[in-house]
């Protein structure tokens, strides 16, 4: 008899607990976001396709267009062309196709400059193929222009034609 | 009458889609999300447009279903339901027909439901259907006795089996501080009459995929889902006749106090759904008969006692 009501009242003690643990969530703020409208701030450890560093000093990349990335790359899924202006090397055209990247992490541990970095961009999204090839360079100018600064000019080679292929032909 | 019938039809479907929404919102703040935010002012048109789209489905009929009976069945659960608000006194002049055995016709006609979804699970012909519809019965019945019981030690009090007379008993206090005990009682039956979750193993999804409406799509789902929200309705103004004194209240009209009260009931009942997981069959009945059945019967012993002695 005397277990009977026990049981009875410490069950129903334990539906009354759950009961305060569920109002109290009730009336708390909401965690939510409202996706497309509002938007969180990514961590910067959040490790989306690579993209070049701006460098705060001088409010370009470190680029020197030596292609080691190209070759580390596992995917090869790295383009990158620079021309020699002044025996210092650019890049005109630094291209991901992110289809195939890994987010291994390999391109940015072995650029010679540190040049490269991952990017907080996880809004990816596209109808073909093509939409997930990125312009790295194209990327830094908007950057730039973030801070009102004008395109990157391209780089022209002073004499003869001294374009570099650094795309791998494996 | 024809205005009577046409409000409650309004008053049904009005009462279901914000319920609906109700009880999605409830769902949502209590797992710290916003819930149906996109149609309407946060969501408020969201069932209307789900009921659109229920109306646009399809309606199959499964082969070898037992066809006059899986026909009949939402319409047997529907119409007792609008029974219900004959008697339902929603402000002193607000009655449609205040009849002398209010009570006992409530709980006569809500024990239809229960032959309805035996038809709906029984016709189906599908396993889960008639298991649903078995616990179904298994449970109503179990659950109805304490409901009745409890109901019963109110109308001792009262003498009439009258609503509007219950609720001009309560001038001075609610039945609720006098009996806490029926009130607990007759709050847990009701979850489990309206087969509300943690008693909703008619329906439980995890075991039974839908339980009796399985087989059922389109409107004739829809309307097995409007009975279930109209029933949530009905057993909370009965509650708030018997327990949280009606209409009375002050300043605002007796039909808003009304309304609150009812409201304030289903929150109660939305929130049990949110906070308790579902009880195992032979749980729940052994709750009922070893629990409720035996508290119903000493709270009658005691009330009776009492209106005998003072
Ligand atoms: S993260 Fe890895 S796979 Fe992606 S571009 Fe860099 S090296 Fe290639
Ligand atoms: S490794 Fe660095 S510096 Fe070399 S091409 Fe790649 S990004 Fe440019």
């Amino acid at each position: 008899m005397v277990a009977y009501f026990r049981e009875m009242f410490v069950g129903l003690w334990s539906l009354v607990a759950g009961m305060a643990v569920t109002i109290r969530y009730f009336v708390r703020p909401i965690v939510t976001v409202q996706y497309p409208r509002q938007k969180l701030t990514m961590t910067p450890k959040y490790r989306g396709h690579i993209e070049l560093i701006m460098d705060p000093e001088t409010n370009t990349h470190r680029c020197t267009a030596c292609g080691m990335c190209v070759r580390t790359c596992p995917s090869s899924l790295i383009t990158v062309e620079g021309v020699k202006v002044k025996k210092k090397k650019l890049p005109v055209k630094h291209v991901i196709d992110y289809s195939y990247c890994s987010l291994c992490g390999l391109c940015v541990e072995v650029c010679p400059t540190k040049a490269l970095k991952f990017s907080n961009e996880y809004r990816l999204a596209g109808y073909q193929r093509q939409d997930m090839v990125i312009d790295l360079m194209a990327r830094l100018d908007a950057e730039r222009a973030t801070v009102g600064l004008p395109p990157l000019p391209i780089p022209t080679p002073e004499s003869e034609e001294e374009t570099t292929s650094a795309e791998e032909k494996a | 009458m024809i205005v009577a019938l046409i409000g409650v039809i309004a008053l049904v479907s009005v009462n279901a889609l914000f319920l609906i929404w109700m009880e999605r919102k409830v769902a949502a703040h209590i797992q710290l999300r916003p819930g149906p935010m996109e149609v309407g002012f946060h969501g408020a048109l969201q069932t209307v447009a789900d009921a659109i789209k229920l109306i646009g489905k399809e309606l199959i009929t499964p082969e070898e279903v037992d066809r006059p009976i899986y026909l009949l069945a939402p319409i047997v659960i529907f119409l007792p339901v609008l029974v219900l608000f004959l008697v339902i006194p929603f402000a002193p002049n607000l009655i449609i027909r205040d009849l002398n055995v209010g009570i006992l016709l409530i709980f006569a006609f809500s024990s239809l439901t229960v032959l309805s979804i035996l038809m709906a699970g029984w016709s189906s012909n599908n396993k889960y259907s008639v298991f649903g519809a078995i616990r179904s019965i298994a449970q109503n019945i179990a659950y109805e006795i304490p409901l009745l019981i409890t109901a019963m030690s109110i109308i001792l009090m009262v003498g009439s089996f009258k609503l509007s007379a219950i609720v001009a008993a309560q001038d001075k206090v609610w039945f609720v501080v006098i009996q806490p005990l029926a009130f607990l009682l007759y709050i847990i039956c009701a979850t489990a009459e309206t087969n509300r979750a943690p008693f909703d193993i008619p329906e439980a999804e995890s075991e039974l995929v839908a339980g009796f409406h399985t087989e059922y799509s389109g409107m004739r789902f829809g309307l097995f889902f409007l009975a279930e929200y109209t029933n949530m309705f009905v057993v909370s103004a009965v509650a708030t006749v018997l327990f949280l004194g009606g209409w009375r209240g002050w300043i605002l009209p007796p039909v808003v106090w009304f309304l609150i009260k009812v409201y304030a009931i289903i929150f109660l009942i939305m929130w049990f759904r949110w906070t308790f997981p579902r009880l195992r069959f032979d749980q729940l009945i052994s709750f009922a008969w070893k629990v409720l059945i035996p508290l119903a019967f000493v709270n009658l012993l005691v009330t009776a006692l009492a209106i005998k002695l003072f």
